[in-house]
This record gives structure tokens, sequence and C-alpha cells, in this order.
């Protein structure tokens, strides 16, 4: 074999292997969507989300409470984390921008998104459960938010540095006073982008798990008191995929097709409007 | 910048309220730490730290509590689930920005995304319901036959293989780690200048000695960033190997064995845990972990941050 020969042939196997490892990636996303597609929709029934959990060997039982609790548990972290990431946001990318006290709070969030979520759940019920003596839904509201959180503060940062600083000027010019400028005209120019990054971070706190399991906890009644223990889809999947009913099981894996279809809607939705208002 | 917020009183409120939101994020961290150790002091108090991590202890009922059989089971799975899918990872980013037509690039990117946002408990669910009876019918009595005659490998694949062990979990993991490395190392290799490879393209290179001569050792401080997040990662994913795992306090040398991570742990015990030292050696448990992730997290972002100069420059 000539030297060209050999290089072209190291070349074509090298490429062949990168082309068979992308096939392997999408093999997965394949297999485990279908999956999740095919043994959901068999088990989904209009008393999945009409009917509350029956004692196991009662058919007719659904998860009302579990998908009730979800929304609840996600709305209440939503609105708790936004604001508050929001307005760190602003201030690493406005009244901070270039210090190194903004810096170190981009770096130490960016860490915190990748933060053990199980481990913020033990947090939690140190400072809210325990002192309480229960677990309650704000509990696994409040543990979310504390996720939420970093991922919206470095989002907004992102999407209001992307601002033109000339904008700023021509309202400064004006005679505005910051604020005005930020919210009149900053918040204005970045909104989409804002927007985009708080729809992921919904994406991404409403399918956690283990933050929830011992924060609000679970709970087989139909319950929308958030001070005493909420269920929820996630946790509800667990102890369900995890015990020993067929009916169980078949009821974990239509959460799961619900749970994963709200998610996967998020994110396109997140991308599509990134690529709509940036490119 | 700050030109007009001594003048305004408005401004003076807002611009406060926008720091005391963003100094939260401090605020939790050093709040988790505070309150993990100050949980975890009964504990520290009677193991120590150097015996708690090095006892194999896990005994609730002796109430004798050591941490190693978590952190060896944390360290197995992880390191075992980064060597799966590392080069599957690279393999992806390649293909991504060297090898696809421009028509596939947009939609495997987009595959890519989607699998990195799938919640880790439909991970997990799957590998119970589905990868399970796999691992165990198929390829784990094939890896035992294989593996059979070779001294030291058959030691890993002792034992009966039932799917609910560290293989299959690390199997897992690293499904659900490879979308995450693939899009950092493709943002990586995607920072290579078009210019740098044309060059190279110009002087008679193939297209895979310009990715093994000039793609990659451009973007090597951002791909390996990047896997040090991945470890970061998997050593705190909690749903995805619940599952499978099993919840097993033994140091095996048997990959076909049960075992127990400090998540696991955490998961299965934490809510259970009936007695103060019990509860205590838990928070213990996730003080570790805390500090363990920190640091890894920190060290992948000083290279990413360090990648990021250089490229900028």
């Amino acid at each position: 074999m000539t030297r060209e020969q050999k290089r072209k042939t190291e070349g074509f196997i090298a490429l062949l292997l990168s082309t068979l490892a992308a096939f392997v990636g999408l093999f997965w996303l394949v297999f485990i969507l279908g999956d999740v597609l095919v043994h959901g929709i068999s088990a989904l029934k209009p008393g999945l989300f009409l009917n509350d959990p029956t004692p196991p060997g009662i058919v007719g039982g659904g998860l009302r409470n579990a998908f009730v609790g979800q929304l609840l548990i996600t709305i209440a972290a939503t609105l708790i984390g936004v604001p508050v990431g929001v307005l760190g946001g602003t201030f690493l990318a406005e009244y901070a921008r270039g210090r190194n006290i903004a810096r170190l709070i981009s770096v130490l969030s960016d860490i915190m998104v990748s933060v053990p979520s199980i481990v913020i759940g033990t947090f939690i019920y140190a400072i809210l459960v325990k002192p309480m003596g229960h677990f309650s839904g704000w509990a696994g509201a409040v543990a979310l938010a504390i996720i939420m959180i970093p991922v919206v503060l470095r989002t907004t940062e992102d999407m209001l540095t992307l601002v033109p600083w000339t904008l700023r000027e021509a309202a400064f010019a004006l005679g505005a006073p910051y604020y005005k400028v930020i919210i009149q005209v900053v918040y204005r120019g970045a909104a989409t982008g804002i927007l985009t990054g708080i729809l992921l971070s919904i994406a991404r706190v409403a399918g956690e798990t283990a933050p929830l399991l011992f924060t609000s906890f679970n709970n087989s009644f139909f319950s929308m008191d958030m001070q005493r223990p909420v269920a929820s889809l996630t946790v509800t999947i667990f102890q369900y995929a995890m015990g020993p009913y067929d009916d169980w099981h078949a009821q974990a894996w239509a959460a799961a097709f619900v749970i994963t279809l709200f998610i996967l809607l998020l994110t396109i939705a997140g991308r599509l409007i990134i690529k709509w208002r940036y490119k | 910048m700050a030109m007009t917020s001594k003048k305004n009183p408005v401004d003076l409120i807002f611009s406060s309220i926008t720091a005391i939101a963003s100094f939260s994020v401090i605020l939790f961290i050093i709040g988790i730490l505070y309150v993990l150790i100050s949980e975890s002091s009964p504990a520290i108090g009677k193991f120590g730290i150097a015996k708690f991590l090095a006892s194999t202890d896990w005994d609730p009922v002796k109430e004798s509590f050591g941490a190693l059989t978590n952190i060896y089971g944390t360290l197995v799975t992880t390191v075992l689930s980064l060597v799966i899918a590392i080069p599957v990872a690279i393999g992806i980013a390649i293909f991504v920005t060297e090898i696809a037509p421009n028509f596939l690039k947009g939609p495997i990117g987009v595959a890519i995304e989607l699998l990195a946002a799938i919640p880790s408990i439909i991970y997990g669910m799957w590998g119970l319901f589905t990868l399970s009876p796999i691992m165990s019918t198929y390829v784990e009595p094939f890896l035992k036959k294989i593996t059979a005659g070779v001294p030291f490998i058959n030691i890993l694949f002792q034992g009966t293989p039932m799917g609910i062990d560290i293989l299959t979990a690390s199997t897992i993991l690293s499904i659900m780690i490879i979308p995450f490395t693939a899009s950092i190392s493709r943002d990586a290799f995607n920072l290579t200048p078009a210019v740098v490879k044309e060059s190279a393209y110009a002087l008679g290179a193939t297209q895979w000695e310009v990715v093994k001569n000039i793609v990659i050792p451009y973007s090597k401080l951002g791909v390996f960033g990047g896997v040090v997040l991945s470890l970061g990662r998997a050593l705190g994913e909690t749903m995805a190997v619940a599952f499978v795992l099993g919840n097993n306090h033994r140091i095996t040398t048997s990959l076909l064995d049960a075992a127990a991570t400090i998540t696991v742990t955490l998961a299965n015990e934490f809510a259970e845990a009936d007695k103060d030292i019990y509860l205590s050696s838990l928070f213990y448990l996730a003080l570790v972990l805390f500090v363990l992730s920190f640091i890894t997290l920190a060290i992948a972002k000083f290279f990413l941050l360090r990648a990021e100069r250089k490229y900028s420059r």
C-alpha cells in the first residue's frame, strides 16, 4: 500500500467511526422516545387526568392529584425563581457590568446550574421541612426555584449584554434615569431572549425528581394545600415504576409520556424563538 | 455607567434590589455549605473525617456509618460512563462539524439537544423497564462468555447477570451525558478558524488529518473543560441510576453486582432515616457530594474560561 492509500484508508475509517457515533446517538434518542411513546400512548386514558389514585388492584385509578400537584409546584417555583433570576441578571449585565463581582457571580451561577439537585433537596429539608415538622409543597417549590434562579440569571445576563450599548446612551441623552432605561429600553430589546430563557428554565425544573423526594414528598390524595405534602408527576413515576403492580407501571409510562412531551415542546419552542429572533 | 444611580432615589432602590437578587446565588452556596456542615456535625463528631471517608460500614442498626462504599460506587459508575460516552460524544461532534452534509447538520444538532432535554427520571425508568432486561438476557451473558478465559478481565464480569448493576447504571448514565459532552465539544470545534483548516487542506491534508492535527489540538482546552463538566454532572446524577443500581452498600469488583452511589443512597434512605445519627450521616454524604462536585465543576469552568480567553484573542 502506498503512503497516499494508507492516509486515505485511515481517514476513511476514522470518519466512518464518527458517522457511526452520530447514528448511535440518534439511535438512543429514537429508542427512548419511541419506547416512551408506545408505552405511554397505550396507557393514556381520560381517567388518568380525571381520577385520583385507587388502592392497588382496584381499576380506574388516575393521577389527577399528581398532575395538579406538579402544576402547582412548577408555577410556584416559576413565580419565585423568575423575578429573582431576571433581577439578578439585570444587576450583572447593567449595574455591575465589567466588575469583578459580576464575573464572580456569573461563574458561581454556572457552577450552581450543575450542582447535584439532590443536594439542594437535602438543603431545603434542613431549612424548611425540619422546622415546619412536615413535608410541604412550598418546600418543593423553593427547591425548584433555587435550581431555576442561576439558569434564568445567566440567560438574562447574556441577553441584556446583547442589547447594544448605544441604545442605552440614546436614552441617557434624553435624561432618563438608569432604572427607566433598563425597564423601558433594555428589557424591551431583550424581551424575547429573556422569555426563551424562562421557558427553558421551566423545562429544566419540570422534570426534576431528586429535589422533590424529601421536600414536597408525595401524596396519594388530591390536595391543593401547598402547606402539606403535594404529589408530583416525577416522584409518582419513581414510586410507581419501582412498585410491583402492572397497573402502576402503565400509569408511570403514561405520566412519563406526558412530562416528556411537555418538556420537549417547551425546549423546541425555546429553540424556535431563538432562531426566529436572533438569526 | 453608574452616572445616574447616585442622583435618583428610585434608581438607588432598583439597583439595590437587583444587587440583592444576584447575591442570592452566593447566599445559596454559602447557605448550602453551612447548613450541610451544621446538620452533619453529629456524624462528623462521631466518625471524624478520615475515618468516615475510609470506612466501608453502612449499618443503620448498629449506627455505624462510612462513606467509602458510596464514594466507590459514585466514582466507578461515573468513570465507566465517561469511558463509554467520551468517544461517542467526540465522534458525534466531529460528524456534526466536519462530515455531515449541511442538510443533516441542523436536524442532528437538534436531536442531540432534545436528548439532553429529556429528564433524568425518563432515562431511569426506561433503563429499568427496557434496558435492564436487554442487558441481563443478551449483553451481560455475552460479555461473560467472551471474557471467561481472559485473566483479570473476567473478574469484572463475575456473578449472575441480573441487569440491576453497575454496568447497566453506567450505560444509562453514559447515554445521558453523551449529548451534553457532544454539544460542548461541537461548540469548541466550531471555534477553529476556517482559514487554518483551509490552509491544511491546501497542503493536501485529508479530512481526518485536518480534524486530528488542526481541529482537536486547537480546541482541546474546550473539549477537556466539557469532559470535566460532564464528569461533574455525572457525579451528581440521581434518578438515571437510582432505578437500576440496587442500593447495595458493598465494594464489589464485578460490574455485574449491585452497588450504591451517594445520590442513590440519599434518594432511597433520606426520607426514611429514623435516627438522628443516621440522618446526620446522610447529610454528611450530601456534604461530601457537594464538595466533590463543586470542585470538579470549578475546575471545568476554569478550563472553559481559559479556552474562551484563548479563542477571543
